[in-house]
């Protein structure tokens, strides 16, 4: 893009030679077998990645939305569900923490989070509360010194390898009586319940939590009762942002694939390339990601300096998984039978892209956002 | 009669299919038994003639069966209908001994019939296929690799296309190759994203030796055989298509009136009834122009403009209304707890086989050119 900055591009650089190199080579593999490429997080840590937006001092990068944003795009373009576990570390939990816990306890979590030693996650969502989130029913009620929880939270992205859990909880009767917690593995009381097994983003491990009795010391309630509200609204935007840029990389990683092919494959003495079926597809797929390219980073720019929009951000949560979906479903099309089959990547990134039409707010939550803010007038 | 058959498919399909599914689809696993079940029912014969045990049907019946079957289980309706192609093609061109020989077991179930025409280098360009047949003495000797074969490990029965002759289509012999013969075996296992219960695999010739008597018609009538199997193999597809975009629709609804969300069922919020009667409407209307392929193919009408048309849309609908039924169930219908996501696998190769949609819009362009200049 030409208005990323030399530190921007040369991040790019890093991010796109770690994806091919580190990444890459297992995606198939781990995709296949439902495992965690837990070796690669490990070394998205050496190389700084894990804490991208946190203070450095506490060993983050301290970078911003279009840094975040270009790492999602590189290794969303070889695996999408190892950048959603890196997303739910490194924006879920560690940012959250960054940007909203005390001196305190960020000292006691983020360098090992950043470091890439522990693995992190956040809970909000539960079995019964998904889109109308802040219906949530876990509940924290104050004994003495430690808070006790009790309640079950369900897509939970790296709940499996989770050290850390950046926990949303109901504190009050009020809607928005919702407070945060950092909760460690270990805690009585606190388990992994059940794997959830999944169409794609299988080597992202997604688990359900839950608290029975769990006690959990006052000291790690974050900020004060009542405050998660601002907690997710502070980090909103930039979740939105930061997660589309795995479409924009499954998208581009469907283009790239499909111009590879036409240039391949053979039929009638002539190879795809010649057909004005297949010149239609990998026209309209190559300009639709680089128009999203550019909406994307145009507004993670616009977030930098200091512009954050609720509205733009769901708009670019809407458009770019949409796209990816679709975009991947004509991947497959274009490779015909051997791209219904494992032997290339389409498949999985179709599998993988359908995820991102519903995680983090569904399309659907996204339209709602987009226009109850258009319409606030009208409304009334 | 379709009702009382579609009654009596529905019953199977929830006693003896649906218990199985995620399972079998998680470990690529095929029941004989599930097929045989069918066959007890009379379906696995039943568009051939009675004189050999089945049951004299219309493809319209058959397309009101494959439509059930395939709102519980896309991968054995493809089976029913591949075996029923075979049989088709059989009882079409097959001499009065090679009737007698297969089509009884294929019609009562006891075998499965695999049609093989695809190789690796030809798939769209089916008239380049590379399997050789060469004349010897008594019959042929078979070599080259056969791809994307549904069926194939599970099937007794293979009609399979070689080349016989010149290049192009004219060179073109059809063979039937039973299981075991010397010189065939099959190659992997593909991996796939659906249809997962269907095992696809790599038909292998080295060297085979087929007897003379197990070639259909004459040398270089293969491609003819195999294009007469095509129209009915797109209103069987598109009946399967319109089965699976019905039973994601029917999934969907349910779970739009059960599941709450701001205090109110999701069915409530306009965007979803909305989505919800697009759905409905794509798959109604697919419905009735593969209820019409299939009629014009009864009645003997030239049908491949409207096999292929049934084809496109109600493959493109499957593919849509199952993406969609999997974001109306949101978190669990990305997972394997609900069938929805099954559907979306299952459902995408559907626009590729039988002639991919690309194929499709090609032959109908050119039926309406025909038609332009007549």
């Amino acid at each position: 893009m030409w208005f990323f900055n030399a530190e921007e591009k040369e991040l790019q650089n890093v991010c796109r030679a770690f994806a091919k190199d580190i990444i890459a080579p297992s995606a198939a593999k781990h995709d296949e077998e439902e495992t965690f490429n837990l070796n690669a997080f490990k070394q998205m840590g050496e190389l700084g990645l894990l804490g991208i937006t946190a203070d450095p001092e506490y060993g983050g990068s301290g970078l911003g939305a279009t840094a975040a944003t270009i790492v999602m795009e590189e290794f969303g373009k070889v695996c999408a569900s190892t950048t959603l576990s890196y997303l739910a570390h490194s924006i879920l939990c560690v940012n959250n923490i960054d940007k909203n816990a005390s001196k305190e306890q960020k000292q006691k979590y983020l360098p090992k989070l950043i470091s890439g030693e522990h693995v992190g996650c956040m809970g909000m969502s539960e079995p019964e509360f998904g889109s109308d989130a802040v219906g949530m029913q876990t509940k924290a009620t104050l004994k003495g010194e430690q808070y006790q929880i009790n309640g079950n939270k369900m897509w939970i992205t790296n709940a499996q390898f989770s050290e850390v859990v950046f926990l949303y909880t109901r504190t009050g009767k009020n809607k928005k009586d919702l407070s945060s917690f950092i909760v460690e593995k270990g805690t009585p009381g606190f388990s992994v319940s059940k794997e959830i097994h999944k169409m794609g983003m299988r080597a992202s491990p997604t688990g359900e939590l839950s608290f029975e009795n769990a006690m959990v010391p006052k000291e790690n309630l974050v900020g004060k009762e009542g405050d998660s509200v601002i907690h997710m609204m502070k980090n909103l935007e930039l979740e939105r942002i930061t997660i589309s840029g795995i479409s924009l990389g499954i998208a581009q990683a469907c283009v790239d694939q499909c111009i590879k092919y036409c240039g391949e494959r053979k039929q009638f003495g002539k190879n795809l390339a010649h057909f004005q079926m297949m010149q239609k597809m990998v026209a309209e797929m190559a300009s639709e990601t680089e128009m999203m390219r550019h909406f994307l980073y145009s507004i993670c720019k616009e977030y930098d300096q200091g512009n954050k929009d609720n509205v733009t951000a769901s708009m670019v949560k809407l458009q770019l998984p949409k796209m990816a979906t679709k975009i991947a479903l004509d991947a497959i099309q274009l490779h015909g039978g051997y791209g219904y089959s494992r032997e290339f990547p389409v498949e999985r990134y179709l599998r993988d892209a359908k995820l991102m039409e519903i995680g983090a707010g569904t399309n659907e939550v996204m339209i709602l956002i987009i226009a109850k803010n258009l319409l606030q007038e009208a409304l009334r | 009669m379709d009702q009382e058959l579609k009654e009596t498919v529905k019953k199977y399909c929830l006693d003896k299919i649906e218990p199985f599914l995620e399972e079998d689809d998680e470990q690529s696993r095929f029941r004989f038994e599930i097929f045989k079940g069918l066959g007890d029912l009379g379906l696995t014969g039943m568009t051939l003639p009675s004189e050999y045990g089945g049951l004299d049907m219309k493809y319209s019946s058959l397309c009101h069966v494959l439509e059930e079957l395939a709102g519980c289980s896309v991968p054995y309706a493809v089976t029913l209908s591949v075996s029923l192609m075979v049989q088709a093609i059989l009882n079409e061109f097959g001499d009065e001994n090679q009737k007698k020989t297969y089509l009884p077991k294929l019609i009562s179930g006891e075998e499965i019939g695999a049609f093989a025409l695809s190789e690796s280098h030809s798939g769209s360009d089916a008239s380049a296929l590379k399997t050789t047949a060469k004349k010897v003495s008594g019959g042929y000797q078979l070599n080259g690799t056969k791809m994307w074969i549904t069926s194939a490990g599970v099937a007794k029965t293979y009609i399979v296309m070689a080349r016989t002759g010149e290049e192009g289509s004219k060179g073109i012999s059809a063979f039937i190759v039973r299981d075991g013969m010397e010189g065939f075996e099959y190659g992997k296992a593909e991996k796939k994203m659906g249809w997962k219960t269907s095992p696809t695999r790599e038909l292998i010739f080295k060297n085979c030796f087929v007897p003379e008597e197990n070639l259909l018609l004459s040398p270089g009538q293969g491609f003819k055989v195999a294009m007469s199997a095509l129209d009915k193999g797109r209103i069987t597809i598109a009946s399967i298509a319109v089965g699976v975009a019905q039973r994601a629709l029917d999934e969907s609804l349910k779970y739009s009136l059960e599941r709450e969300q701001f205090s109110q069922s999701i069915f409530n919020f306009q965007g979803l009834q909305f989505m919800l009667a697009d759905m409905s409407t794509e798959v109604e209307a697919s419905r009735l122009l593969t209820h019409k392929a299939c009629e014009y193919f009864d009645q003997g009408k030239p049908n491949q403009k409207m096999a292929s048309m049934a084809k496109l849309k109600a493959t493109d609908t499957a593919m849509k209304v199952t993406t969609d039924a999997v974001q109306i169930l949101g978190g669990v219908g990305y997972t394997k707890e609900y069938p929805v996501e099954r559907y979306m696998r299952d459902a995408k190769v559907l626009q590729i086989v039988e002639g991919t949609n690309q194929i499709q819009r090609v032959v109908i362009a050119r039926q309406l050119k025909k038609e332009a200049q007549l």
